[in-house]
C-alpha cells in the first residue's frame, strides 16, 4: 500500500520536473511570472499616483478623467483587458510580449493603486490640512510635509496587499502566449497527461510567494504602528 | 488691526454668519462667548479664510483678504491659530511640529528655527518634551505645544477656537495661564471660549453670538454685569 503511494509519487516527481529538465519549465515559468509582476507594479503605482492627484485636485476635467478610467478598468474583467490592450492597441507594435504585457496589467492595477491611494490620503484627519494651511503652508506643502508622510501609513501595507492580488492576476498572462508560470503548468500537462501534479506544482509555488508577501505586510504592519 | 464688514457665510442653504461687523483693535483680547451653533466657528474660521465667506468684507492691517485671496499663505503668516483638536502633526516631534512652518514657509534657517522653538517651549512651560512626539503627551501639553507652533511664525494676531474644551478638567488652567500670559505681552486675540471666568479676567471687549449676528457686546463689566438683550441673559444665566 504505502508502496503503491511512493511509486505514484515518485513517478509523479520524475515525469513532471526531472525528465527532459521539465523543472526548468517551471522555473522560467516562475521567472516570467515575478518579471511581469514587478514591472505591472511599478507602472501601476506610477498610474496610481498620477491618477489619485487628478482625481483629488479641484480641476473637473482631471477629476472626470481619473473617474472614468477607475470607472472602466474596475467594471470590466483583466482578461479582457488584457486582450484588448495587446490586440487591439498594442499587438501590431514590434514591442517586447513582456513588455505590453506588463503595460496591460499595469494599466489595469493602476486604477485599484488610484483608489488606495486616494483613500489613504482622505482618511488623513482633516484638521490635519487646516493647521498645515492656517501656518502659512502651501496647498502643495501641506501635502508633502504633513498629509503624504502619514497616508502612506494607511497605504503601504494596502499596497503589499495589492500587489498580491497582482501576481495572481498575471495568471491570465497565458492569453496573450506569454509563458508565465501557470502556462509552464499547462505546457508540462500537455507532455505528461497528469492533470494535477502541474498545476498542484504551480498552486505551491503561487502560495509560497504570496504567503512570503503577506508575512512581509504584516511586519510592515506592525513597524508602521509602532512609530505613532 | 482687523475690520469685518458685513460678513455672511452661507453653507449651501444654511446662512450660518448673517451680517458680522466688529473691529479689532492691536492688542486687544476679544472674548466669543455663544450657544453652541451660533458660528462663532465659522467666524474665526473666516478670518483666516479656511472659510470662504460668502459676502463681505475681511480687512488685516487695512489690506482686503477677499480681494488677494492668491496672497493668502503670506496673509495667513500674519494669523495664528489654536484649534480645539490642537490638530498637532503625529509623526513630528515637538520641535519638528514647531520649526516646520518657519523653515518651509519663512524659509528661517534650521539653525535659527530650532533656537526659536526651544525658547518658545519654554515660555509655555514644555523645555523637556521637544524630542517626544505628539501622542506621548496629554492634552494641556498638546493644546500649549500648538500655542508655540502658532506663535513661531511671529503673528499679529491670535485665533483661540475653544482652545480648552477638549480638555479634562485640570488641564485648562495651565492652557488658560499660557495665553493670559500672552495677552499680558500684549499680543492681539480673538478667543472663542466657555470659560467665563477667563473671558471676564482677560478680555478686553465680549461679544455675544446668537444665530449668526453679533447680538450684543461690550466690556466684561457691560457683558456680564449688565446685559441688555434677553437672550444674552438667558444665555448667561445658563453659563454663569
Ligand atoms: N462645513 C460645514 N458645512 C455645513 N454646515 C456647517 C459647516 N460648518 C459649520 N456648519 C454649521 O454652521 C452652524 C454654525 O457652526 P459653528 O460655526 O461651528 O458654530 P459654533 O462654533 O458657534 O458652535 C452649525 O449649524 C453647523 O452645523
Ligand atoms: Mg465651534
Amino acid at each position: 500500500m504505502l508502496e503503491g503511494v511512493y511509486r505514484v509519487l515518485s513517478d509523479a516527481i520524475y515525469f513532471n520536473l526531472i525528465r527532459e529538465d521539465r523543472y526548468m519549465l517551471f522555473v522560467n515559468g516562475l521567472k516570467v511570472s515575478i518579471q511581469l509582476t514587478v514591472f505591472a507594479a511599478i507602472i501601476g503605482v506610477i498610474i496610481g499616483l498620477l491618477m489619485a492627484i487628478a482625481k483629488l485636485t479641484n480641476n473637473k476635467i482631471l477629476n472626470r478623467i481619473a473617474t472614468a478610467y477607475t470607472d472602466v478598468i474596475r467594471g470590466t474583467p483583466s482578461v479582457v483587458q488584457l486582450i484588448v490592450i495587446y490586440y487591439a492597441i498594442l499587438g501590431s507594435s514590434q514591442l517586447p510580449k513582456l513588455l505590453v504585457a506588463s503595460l496591460a496589467f499595469g494599466i489595469n492595477s493602476g486604477a485599484y493603486v488610484t483608489e488606495l491611494i486616494r483613500a489613504g490620503i482622505q482618511a488623513v484627519d482633516k484638521g490635519q490640512m487646516e493647521a498645515a494651511r492656517s501656518l502659512g503652508l502651501s496647498y502643495s506643502q501641506a501635502m508633502r510635509y504633513v498629509i503624504v508622510p502619514q497616508a502612506i501609513k494607511n497605504i503601504l501595507p494596502a499596497l503589499v496587499s495589492e500587489f498580491i492580488v497582482l501576481l495572481k492576476e498575471t495568471a491570465v498572462a497565458g492569453y496573450i502566449a506569454l509563458d508565465d508560470l501557470t502556462r509552464a503548468g499547462t505546457i508540462v500537462r500537455g507532455r505528461t497527461f497528469d492533470p494535477y501534479t502541474p498545476f498542484i506544482l504551480v498552486a505551491l509555488i503561487y502560495l509560497y510567494i504570496t504567503s512570503m508577501l503577506t508575512a512581509f505586510m504584516g511586519r510592515l504592519e506592525r513597524r508602521l504602528r509602532q512609530s505613532d | 488691526m482687523i475690520k469685518v464688514v458685513d460678513l455672511h457665510k452661507s453653507f449651501g442653504d444654511l446662512e450660518v454668519l448673517k451680517g458680522i461687523n466688529t473691529e479689532i483693535r492691536k492688542g486687544e483680547v476679544v472674548c466669543v462667548i455663544g450657544a453652541s451653533g451660533s458660528g462663532k466657528s465659522t467666524f474665526l474660521r473666516c478670518l483666516n479664510l479656511l472659510e470662504e465667506p460668502t459676502k463681505g468684507e475681511i480687512y488685516i492691517d487695512g489690506i482686503s483678504l477677499m480681494e488677494h485671496k492668491k496672497d493668502i499663505n503670506k496673509l495667513r503668516q500674519k494669523v495664528g491659530m489654536v484649534f480645539q483638536q490642537f490638530n498637532l502633526f503625529p509623526h513630528m516631534t515637538v520641535l519638528e511640529n514647531i520649526m516646520l512652518a518657519p523653515v518651509k514657509v519663512k524659509k528661517m534657517p534650521e539653525e535659527e528655527a530650532r533656537r526659536k522653538a526651544i525658547e518658545l517651549l519654554r515660555k509655555v512651560g514644555l523645555s523637556d518634551k521637544d524630542n517626544v512626539y505628539p501622542s506621548q503627551l496629554s492634552g494641556g501639553q498638546k493644546q500649549r505645544v500648538a500655542i508655540a507652533r502658532a506663535l513661531a511664525m511671529d503673528p499679529e494676531v491670535m485665533l483661540f477656537d475653544e482652545p480648552t474644551s477638549a480638555l479634562d478638567p485640570e488641564m485648562v488652567g495651565e492652557v488658560l495661564a499660557v495665553m493670559k500670559q500672552l495677552a499680558m505681552e500684549g499680543m492681539t486675540m480673538v478667543v472663542v471660549t466657555h470659560e467665563m471666568g477667563f473671558a471676564r479676567e482677560v478680555g478686553d471687549r465680549i461679544l455675544f453670538m446668537d444665530e449668526g449676528v453679533i447680538l450684543e457686546e461690550g466690556t466684561p463689566e457691560e457683558l456680564f454685569g449688565n446685559p441688555k438683550k434677553e437672550r444674552t441673559r438667558a444665555f448667561l444665566s445658563k453659563v454663569l
